[in-house]
């Protein structure tokens, strides 16, 4: 088991086995994602309530679940690259936050394209809304702290260090913004509540959610790879790489 | 040679750091009028309106004391790192963290404090009633610490950065807005007649969160600026 752990943390080990899964990440995440949106844009029955406009959940909801979770995903993969100094984890938490940071956007861009129609305006001081700007807010600060350190072994240690500072946050920030939300707006914003929702609406929700997360394994490989390369770019496997690329 | 008690070293750091502010008067000043200047600007901009200037006050204080606040974490490390006495700091036998924790007391008492002193009078300019004053300066004094000891990690983390600063407001801000949040709403709930117990609880929480919590990280964060 050690063995195996030792193998997949290896750069080299893991740029090749990486190398052979992209194909087939890709293709789940295509096929995933075309399913999810013919459910969720033509096969899900229309709302009774919000009409044919609510069909932005099947992007915004699993984009606003993948922002935390790929948060939460790299304070974990950072944790662990400072706790055993393992490269590889290191690696994973810098190249996991724009690919966060670029769900938060998203969630954050639809969920005003769903207030426009709904609320009447692209932007509320909605609790969710407003925590998810603070959590793009988060994000930017591990990308930029990121660029700022030029050695990037202390870089991606210092990420590490940010993001489990704001892992710790994030829970507080998100209900000191729900608590203020409903003290200074009450209820007049019509809150999109969902306890019985559709089972023909729920599958196409679960099935982008995993669309999503495929993709985020996707992406993650394909950022880890070359971040990789680049790293270890001195290194006897990477000058063997690149030979056998140009013979 | 026999080690100093920890205790002891916590005081005579807590001492150097005052006196060194003490010294560098300006230090403590900077903040102070960069907190006096921005909040007369706001009636400058919004217009001199009694009664928007009183509904606003408590945001414009605390927002101005979160900015404030951020300005002059700088001076935590800086000095320290610069001329050396961080390594010292951290190359000693007694635990970084706790030292951290003697130089941040040292900063919100040089730079914090001196913010609460003058609020009472900053919130007059803005037309606050004289009991809601009284429970500003609380909240003041539950949320400040909590800035300057959640600045310190991120302060920490930028402190070898030759460009920090504005880095170290996207760092620091989004961390800031709970404490801005409730001591606000304390202010607001206060003056319509409503209790604020609830709100005061979770500010003192914060505050004893950030004490036992935020040491470590900063301690982490230093070791890393200087490796």
């Amino acid at each position: 088991m050690m063995k195996f752990i030792y193998m997949m943390a290896s750069p080299p080990h893991f740029y090749r086995l990486a190398g052979k899964w992209l194909p087939w990440l890709s293709g789940i995440t295509l096929l995933l994602l075309a399913a999810g949106l013919y459910g969720g844009l033509i096969y899900a029955p229309t709302d009774y309530q919000q009409g044919e406009s609510y069909r932005i959940i099947f992007i915004h909801v699993p984009a606003a679940w993948m922002s935390l979770f790929i948060y939460i995903a790299m304070a974990i993969a950072g944790a662990i690259g400072l706790i055993w100094r393992i490269k590889l984890a290191e690696t994973v938490a810098v190249c996991s936050a724009p690919i966060g940071a670029g769900f938060t956007l998203l969630a954050l861009i639809t969920g005003s394209m769903w207030g426009k129609p709904m609320w009447g305006a692209w932007w509320v001081w909605d609790a969710r809304l407003t925590s998810e700007l603070l959590l793009l807010f988060l994000y930017l600060g591990v990308m930029s702290l990121y660029s700022a350190i030029p050695d990037k072994r202390v870089a991606s240690r210092a990420v590490a260090l940010l993001a489990l500072v704001g892992v710790v946050n994030i829970p507080i920030i998100h209900y000191s913004v729900e608590w203020w939300n409903t003290l200074h707006q009450g209820p007049t914003v019509t809150k999109f509540d969902k306890p019985s929702i559709d089972v023909r609406m729920l599958i196409p929700l679960m099935v982008m959610a995993v669309a999503f997360k495929v993709y985020y394994v996707w992406a993650l490989f394909l950022r880890v790879r070359v971040e990789l390369l680049e790293r270890e770019r001195n290194t006897q496997w990477v000058k063997e790489l690149l030979k056998m690329n140009k013979g | 040679m026999k080690e100093a008690s920890l205790t002891k070293v916590f005081i005579a750091l807590l001492k150097r750091d005052l006196l060194l502010a003490y010294r560098h008067r300006a230090e403590i000043f900077n903040p102070m009028l960069f907190f006096i200047l921005v909040i007369t600007l706001f009636p400058l901009g919004t217009g001199a309106d009694t009664k928007l200037l009183q509904t606003m006050a408590p945001g414009i204080i605390w927002v101005a004391a979160l900015l404030a606040a951020m300005l002059s974490l700088d001076t935590i490390f800086r000095s320290d790192f610069e001329d050396g006495s961080l390594e010292l700091l951290i190359l000693n036998s007694h635990p970084t963290s706790i030292l951290v924790l003697a130089k941040v007391l040292a900063h919100w008492l040089a730079t914090g404090l001196p913010l609460i002193i003058i609020s009472p009078f900053l919130a007059l300019f803005l037309g606050l009633d004289q009991d809601v004053i009284g429970l500003l300066i609380v909240t003041l004094l539950l949320g400040t610490p909590v800035l300057s000891l959640v600045g310190a990690v991120a302060i920490a983390l930028t402190v070898g950065l030759k460009r920090g600063g504005i880095l170290l407001s996207l760092l620091v801000l989004p961390l800031y807005v709970p404490v801005l949040i409730f001591a606000t709403n304390a202010i607001e709930m206060f003056s319509s007649g409503l209790p604020i117990t609830a709100q005061l609880w979770i500010l003192s929480s914060f505050l004893l969160l950030s004490i036992t919590l935020t040491p470590w990280p900063t301690a982490a964060a230093l070791k890393l600026s200087l490796s």
